[in-house]
């Protein structure tokens, strides 16, 4: 036998080679995440808001604040944080990214990439892209269709106008964006929550009820979490109650990078993590 | 001399798990061929080849692979392949699709991939199968798929847990020939089985394990010849074993000679088995008794593991 080194050449070649190893994992990956049975709860729990949504599109309630387009801006900000961002991208986000490193330690399937000539950290960078593809791609059409199904069936000719004149496209694309860095954040959240914790459904609750307690925190326990950053995207304010400590919304270019800057943090952990870890099925 | 870029070589190697004992204080040098790694249940096998392609971590001590560290996967397994026990695969794939991704996680593109999945395949007789879902094949079908899997990339060392398991006996014997064949080009085998006849037949060396320690490594032969507290056991057949019982009872190096129940054979238990075979020709040469066949009785694999291990250890 010859051996691998002629075919695959490494050295000067890194980059080239750690981008088709990436390509490789990436296509496996989503594989599993879309069409594996796995992946059926992921499209029920995407959805989820479309159904209440797809009903009340069928009547519109009487009274007159049902015509005024404004109504509907208000009704879907508390609509998306409420359920598409703080339920459907929470849960959907921890599903798919604890199940990347964790669904294969369960299946027993997670040596075979332990035994192929990549890098650990490439591998962690691959399947956190599929999680990342997969969970944008799906809970940002959510976002979207979401959004439309409010507002075409009630109030089609204001909404028309909105969408296409108005404010509409641009809280649109802004809600849409909401939920890619939701998933960015969230995602590499669970990706290392996975590789650290046997059950990781705890932390994903404690996480959850940190997050819904958030508009009760003082403001600088506000700021560890991710929802606070989220929250200060929205284009439309909503309230938080009574109850509520007020904080002024970290600006668009704080958040972003904070964001996005905590993600590679977390991702560097999981790199290091994976980099050291063991198989050993039976204890985990 | 081999240089250490041949070798896989163990270097005061422990692993622990919490308190429990891995393995401990492993120092072993590897040369290509087939190596076996034989020992009871619990003795250490499976977590000497987890230890050497970086499944597990040592507690202590190095392990390198023909000059690479375990914590390098990209550049260790260029060079190696790993056919474990685990008997999973990744959810809904086929035999082909299993081997073609992994070959391209390696960083193969796709036609390389094919042709060298198509060669594994081909192998270990399973092309017909290849397009159907490994969730659907038999168990000696997953193991012949996991071992092409370890071979398809062409490894030069390539590490086989119990690779024999679940075949039937025609794949066993092709199985066991197609080992022969790798290690005659050159490749490293280090193959660990409990089944001591097969280990017998297609090992060069073995390594024997028990309670994480190895208890004697190297050619079956060398190891059986320094185990001085074992006299080595032959069983000549002769036309007059009584006559050659008198002989040998004057060689200080005999402790024990027993006609054999049919009175047509001899048992000898000689601390010297060169001396012996020397003591023999002479005797033969003398006239003294014509010697039909001549037999080492304990001079394999199933005897020093019984000596070394015990009887309750593994399955001859």
């Amino acid at each position: 036998m010859s051996s691998a080194v002629e075919t695959v050449p490494a050295g000067s070649n890194d980059w080239a080679l750690w981008l088709r190893q990436v390509r490789a994992i990436f296509r496996m990956e989503i594989e599993k995440n879309f069409l594996g049975r796995r992946s059926i709860l992921i499209y029920l729990i995407a959805l989820l808001p479309l159904f209440p949504l797809s009903i009340f599109a069928l009547v519109t309630p009487p009274g007159r604040e049902w015509q005024d387009i404004n109504n509907y801006s208000l009704f879907y900000a508390n609509f998306y944080n409420g359920l598409i961002l703080r339920t459907v991208v929470f849960f959907g986000c921890a599903w798919i990214f604890m199940n990347l490193f964790r669904g294969e330690i369960i299946d027993r399937s997670l040596h075979y990439y332990f035994l192929s000539a990549v890098r650990r950290e490439v591998l962690v960078v691959g399947k956190y892209f599929s999680g990342l593809v997969t969970s944008i791609i799906l809970f940002t059409a959510t976002t979207v269709v979401a959004m439309l199904l409010l507002f075409l069936p009630h109030v089609y000719s204001q909404s028309v106008r909105f969408f296409t004149e108005g404010r509409g496209l641009a809280h649109l694309l802004t809600y849409a964006g909401i939920t890619m860095l939701a998933c960015v954040g969230y995602g590499a959240f669970f990706l290392v929550v996975g590789l650290f914790v046997r059950n990781p459904i705890i932390p994903a609750v404690l996480l959850y009820l940190w997050e819904w307690i958030n508009f009760l925190l003082p403001p600088l326990l506000k700021k560890i979490s991710v929802i606070h950053y989220l929250n200060s995207l929205v284009p439309v304010p909503i309230s938080e109650g009574p109850f509520a400590v007020v904080a002024e919304p970290t600006p668009a270019y704080i958040a972003i990078p904070s964001m996005v800057g905590v993600t590679l943090l977390v991702l560097i952990l999981a790199a290091y993590r994976i980099r050291h870890m063991e198989i050993r099925y039976g204890s985990d | 001399m081999s240089s250490p870029d041949q070798l896989i070589i163990f270097d005061n190697v422990s692993k622990f798990y919490g308190e429990i004992l891995g393995v401990n204080r492993i120092n072993i040098q590897i040369a290509p061929g087939i190596t076996s790694l034989v020992g009871p249940n619990g003795a250490g096998k499976s977590t000497l080849m987890n230890l050497m392609t970086g499944l597990l971590r040592p507690t202590r001590g190095e392990i390198t692979l023909l000059g690479i560290p375990t914590d390098r996967p990209d550049e260790l397994f260029r060079k190696v392949g790993y056919c474990t026990q685990f008997d999973s695969f990744p959810r809904g794939v086929t035999g082909r699709e299993f081997i073609n991704s992994f070959l391209m996680v390696h960083g193969y593109d796709r036609k390389r991939a094919n042709e060298l999945s198509h060669v594994a395949l081909e192998r270990v007789n399973l092309l017909e199968a290849a397009d159907r879902k490994v969730a659907g094949y038999s168990k000696g079908m997953r193991q012949r798929i996991r071992l092409a899997q370890s071979i398809a990339h062409e490894p030069a060392v390539l590490i086989l847990d119990e690779p024999l398991n679940g075949l039937d006996p025609m794949v066993r014997a092709e199985t066991i020939a197609l080992f022969r064949k790798l290690a005659s080009e050159g490749l490293h085998l280090i193959v660990s089985s409990h089944i001591l006849h097969e280990v017998d037949m297609m090992s060069d060396r073995v390594v024997l394990l028990n309670n994480g320690y190895i208890v004697a490594e190297g050619n079956i032969h060398g190891v059986r010849d320094e185990m001085e507290e074992h006299p080595m056991q032959i069983l000549i057949r002769c036309d007059q074993p009584a006559k050659l019982a008198s002989y040998v009872f004057e060689q200080n190096h005999v402790v024990e000679a027993r006609l054999h129940d049919d009175r047509r054979g001899l048992f000898v238990k000689t601390r010297d088995a060169d001396r012996f075979y020397l003591m023999l020709n002479r005797a033969v040469a003398e006239g003294e008794v014509n010697v039909e066949t001549v037999a080492p009785i304990d001079d394999d694999l199933s005897a020093v593991y019984q000596y070394l291990i015990g009887p309750t250890g593994g399955s001859a």
